[in-house]
């Protein structure tokens, strides 16, 4: 298919967006959602943000293609990296028709999640007692701040000869960074619950098990769903330091590997694949968080 | 009063006495012997994956020599420079960035898209790019230890700003304040807590950033020699360096810390 | 109207408070919140606590209420002895407290806050417990708000639905710390109104702490004046005003008259409050 019917759809879809977004504001608001879009592409903020965008593509051309300033001509230009993204048969090989692009992004997502949720499982219940229980925190606090202050991507040669291969060394590094994460704020969020909860609990007769699930992860769970939304960044960051050094696959090892191989568009297609996935990532986090709380939702836009 | 009157001077002596003798800090100081018994044993192979560690008295040993070359010394000091500079201009063009963001809606709704698109991406992808971009090796590490704090900054201040209740500035301005004023008297002094949070993750980032930096495209620094010791097969190197590493960030974190507290006298961080 | 009160009163919920007293951190900053505190109430009695800021009623409710130990002293329930020197006491549903800020769970619904007491016990099956709350909460004028969650509640309705979230449980004793401070006037002589409604069909012992004069003489049989630092029991004021209270009473001569002695009463405590401040800070 030719690139610019693909860039066409796109532009297409990207409005489909916007549009359905701008007709639940324009339920809210009880106006026909036809005014509403009207409304949105001609006010000022819009053209505003659509003009802040196109500046900064235009810029990126001007620089890079049409004047080559020193410095930034060695950088690819913003037209050849859409045409190479979105082309049947690219010139280095990665293209959203190329089977490559997708084993990239699988490897990448792969490992992220594995990291994220064991980083979850093990993170929240780790993070949760030590708020619960004052013997578990005396042990264990001391033993995380020693190890905290080392940034995760210093264990990665560590990682590389304790672990059996480079994988799990990568996934260890991604879930460590991730763990710490979810595990402080998790206790962060206990710490915030107000006593006056506990103490209602206690009167009402329920015990500690009950305090537990009724009081502690309850009250713990904003905190929770900030630290988890920073553990995905984090993540994401980790993973991508982690295949840079570490790995045969994925999108870090991709744009490493392209930089290596002056393949210089592909550097730019993979920034913006793990920008889009990591929004997206975060994202659904996010989401989930407003489902699992929706006396908070209530709370903050009902009444 | 009487406990407020009692909470500084001779009493922090008296609770700090106390916390010694608690069970707390017994229960602590247990938890890090057991923590160090642990690694001895799992070096001596009682445990799965670790005999390949070196114990912590072979890790003593090679801090000790380490201790005693140049290199190790200008590794902290490569390090520490490009953490000092990336974080310093993150600070210096972030800062009037954000306020600039909450202050003025036009110029939000005209960086904050593109903002947006930029931040999800995670700071090692610009490795590449930034090399290619800048002349030299030192500057293109610099600049990605600048992302890294970049935008934590930024969203930061941003977040600061805007929580200003409005009536907060309305109140000024109907007193007759100019907007100069407003903007010195009132946001930057509502804003500094949003800063030095973000000056706290920032600098937890930065050296993040550095090391994975100097591990993929280093020649010198701390990442740089803790991953010359893991292709020399040197392990006990390796937790030099990973441990000068945690101690760095550490120390940093206290240097950011001090500042906050010095911004803000009223109260301590964290 | 016209039913003698005593007959509806609680048989159950008498409290002797015995020379309580409470050291704050003994060996450190050692604040002396309670000190040869000694109060009776009899079952089904409703008594108000006034004093100054700071000089130890919440802390005299927390003992009571178990979350807190007491230094010296005892406090027995029903002459059975709830806490001594010797033995820490611990919350239980026979002694609910309503929190001055309100301990509604934001995170459940009006219903499940309400049945949490019965169902944590296990006192009653949830579709028991549901079908009773439901029943209390109409009493007081709150219906088809089962499935809100607190957040969206007023602040008044928000504290209605707190008492019957105690009440269900059929405590012996209600303590209530301040609930109704932060209330604007309307939604205080209202809440005032529910909750009197609910101590003359229940008859409950309650324990009510304030900082409002007229509100302890409008709602109590008994009111007390605390001290400053150390707190101990000042002053008795016995109200005998009838029940079921009208708001006409607060005009009443004999109503003006027990508020102007107490308000010298507090307000003398209230000036050595004061200075004891001012030479702690010197
Ligand atoms: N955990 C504690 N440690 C040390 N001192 C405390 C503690 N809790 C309360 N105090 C002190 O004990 C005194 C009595 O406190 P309490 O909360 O009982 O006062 P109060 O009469 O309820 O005041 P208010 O009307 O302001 O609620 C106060 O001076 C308070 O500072
Ligand atoms: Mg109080």
């Amino acid at each position: 298919m030719n690139p610019y019917i693909v860039l066409g759809l796109l532009l297409m879809a990207v409005l489909a967006v916007g549009a359905w977004q701008q007709k639940k504001k324009a339920h809210l608001y009880e106006i026909s959602w036809g005014h509403q879009i009207r409304k949105t592409l001609t006010s000022r903020s819009f053209l505003l943000q659509l003009g802040g965008f196109v500046a900064f593509v235009v810029v990126w051309e001007l620089t890079v293609k049409t004047f080559s300033l020193p410095w930034f001509s060695r950088l690819p230009g913003p037209w050849e990296c859409l045409l190479e993204w979105l082309s049947p048969d690219p010139d280095y090989g990665i293209s959203i028709y190329t089977e490559d692009y997708y084993t990239h992004i699988i490897y990448s997502t792969y490992r992220a999640t594995t990291a994220f949720v064991l980083a979850t499982l093990l993170g929240v219940p780790m993070g949760l007692l030590m708020g619960w229980s004052r013997k578990f925190y005396d042990y264990s606090y001391p033993l995380v701040e020693l190890i905290r202050p080392i940034p995760p991507l210093a264990w990665v040669p560590l990682a590389i000869l304790i672990l059996p291969g480079d994988e799990p060394a990568v996934i260890f590094v991604t879930f460590l960074v991730a763990f710490f994460v979810t595990a402080l704020n998790t206790l962060l969020g206990v710490e915030s619950i107000d006593e006056s909860y506990f103490r209602a609990a206690r009167c009402l007769g329920a015990d500690k098990r009950r305090l537990l699930f009724d009081v502690v992860l309850p009250g713990a769970m904003p905190f929770i769903f900030t630290g988890l939304q920073i553990s995905m960044g984090a993540a994401w960051f980790s993973l991508v330091a982690g295949e840079m050094i570490a790995a045969q696959y994925g999108l870090g090892f991709l744009i490493w590997d392209s930089y290596s191989l002056i393949q210089y568009p592909v550097i730019v297609i993979g920034m913006a694949t793990l920008g889009v996935i990591g929004w997206v990532s975060s994202a659904a986090v996010r989401s989930v968080g407003r489902k699992l709380m929706a006396w908070r939702e209530r709370e903050l836009y009902g009444s | 009063m009487a406990r407020a009157a009692t909470m500084n001077g001779a009493s922090v002596a008296y609770k700090m006495r106390k916390f010694l003798a608690s069970k707390h800090f017994t229960r602590g100081t247990l938890a890090v012997i057991g923590f160090f018994v642990l690694w001895q044993a799992g070096s001596m192979g009682l445990m799965p994956f670790m005999h390949a560690i070196p114990t912590p008295v072979t890790v003593a040993e090679a801090f000790w020599e380490f201790m005693g070359t140049g290199k190790y010394w200008q590794s902290w000091m490569d390090s520490t420079l490009r953490v000092t500079y990336g974080f310093v201009a993150a600070q210096i063009l972030g800062i009037p960035l954000g306020l600039g963001m909450g202050w003025n809606r036009n110029f939000k709704d005209f960086t904050y898209p593109l903002f947006e698109l930029m931040r999800p991406i995670p700071p090692l992808a610009w490795v590449p790019v930034s090399i290619l971009f800048w002349p030299t090796n030192e500057s293109s590490i610099a600049f990605i230890t600048f992302i890294g704090a970049f935008f934590t900054i930024v969203v930061n201040v941003l977040g600061g700003v805007s929580a200003i209740p409005r009536q907060l500035v309305d109140a000024a301005v109907s007193f007759g304040a100019s907007p100069r004023q407003v903007f010195w008297r009132i946001v930057l002094p509502a804003t500094i807590p949003s800063i030095v949070t973000g000056m706290m993750v920032g600098i937890g980032i930065t050296w993040n950033v550095v090391i994975a930096a100097e591990m993929i495209a280093g020649n010198t620094g701390l990442g740089r020699l803790t991953w010359e010791a893991y292709l020399a097969g040197h392990t006990p190197g390796i937790i030099v360096g990973m441990i000068s590493i945690g101690l760095a960030g550490y120390v940093s974190s206290m240097a950011v810390k001090m500042i906050g507290d010095w911004l803000m006298p009223w109260k301590k961080v964290f | 109207m016209n039913t003698p009160e005593a007959a509806c009163r609680a048989s159950e919920g008498a409290m002797s408070i015995r020379d309580v007293g409470k050291i704050y951190d003994p060996e450190g900053v050692h604040v002396v919140a309670l000190k040869n505190c000694s109060l009776e109430i009899a079952a089904g009695e409703f008594v108000a606590i006034v004093g100054p800021s700071g000089c130890g009623k919440s802390t005299l409710l927390n003992t009571i209420a178990g979350f807190d130990g007491l230094t010296s002293g005892e406090i027995l329930l029903d002459g059975e002895p709830l806490a001594t020197v010797d033995k820490d006491p611990s919350p239980g549903p026979d002694r609910v407290v309503v929190f001055q800020h309100g301990a509604l769970f934001p995170w459940k619904t009006v219903l499940e806050n309400v049945t949490y007491g019965p169902v944590a016990q296990g006192a009653m099956s949830e579709e028991a417990a549901n079908k009773r709350a439901q029943e209390m909460l109409s009493r007081v004028g709150l219906n088809d708000i089962e499935t809100s969650y607190p957040g969206q509640l007023s602040s008044g309705m928000q504290r209605r639905v707190e008492i019957i979230r105690a009440l269900i449980n059929n405590p012996k004793v209600l303590l209530l710390d301040e609930p109704f401070r932060a209330m604007d006037t309307v939604t205080k002589s209202a809440s005032h109104q529910y909750l009197l409604e609910l101590y003359d069909a229940t008859g409950k012992t309650i324990f009510f702490i304030t900082h409002d004069l007229e509100e302890a003489i409008f709602l109590a049989d008994k009111v007390l004046v605390m001290t400053t630092r150390p707190g101990y029991i000042k002053k008795t004021l016995q109200v005998n005003l009838p029940r079921p209270r009208q708001y006409s009473m607060l005009a009443s001569e004999e109503f003006l008259a027990m508020k102007a002695q107490l308000v010298e009463a507090v307000h003398e405590e209230a000036v050595k409050a004061f200075e004891a401040g001012e030479r702690e800070m010197a």
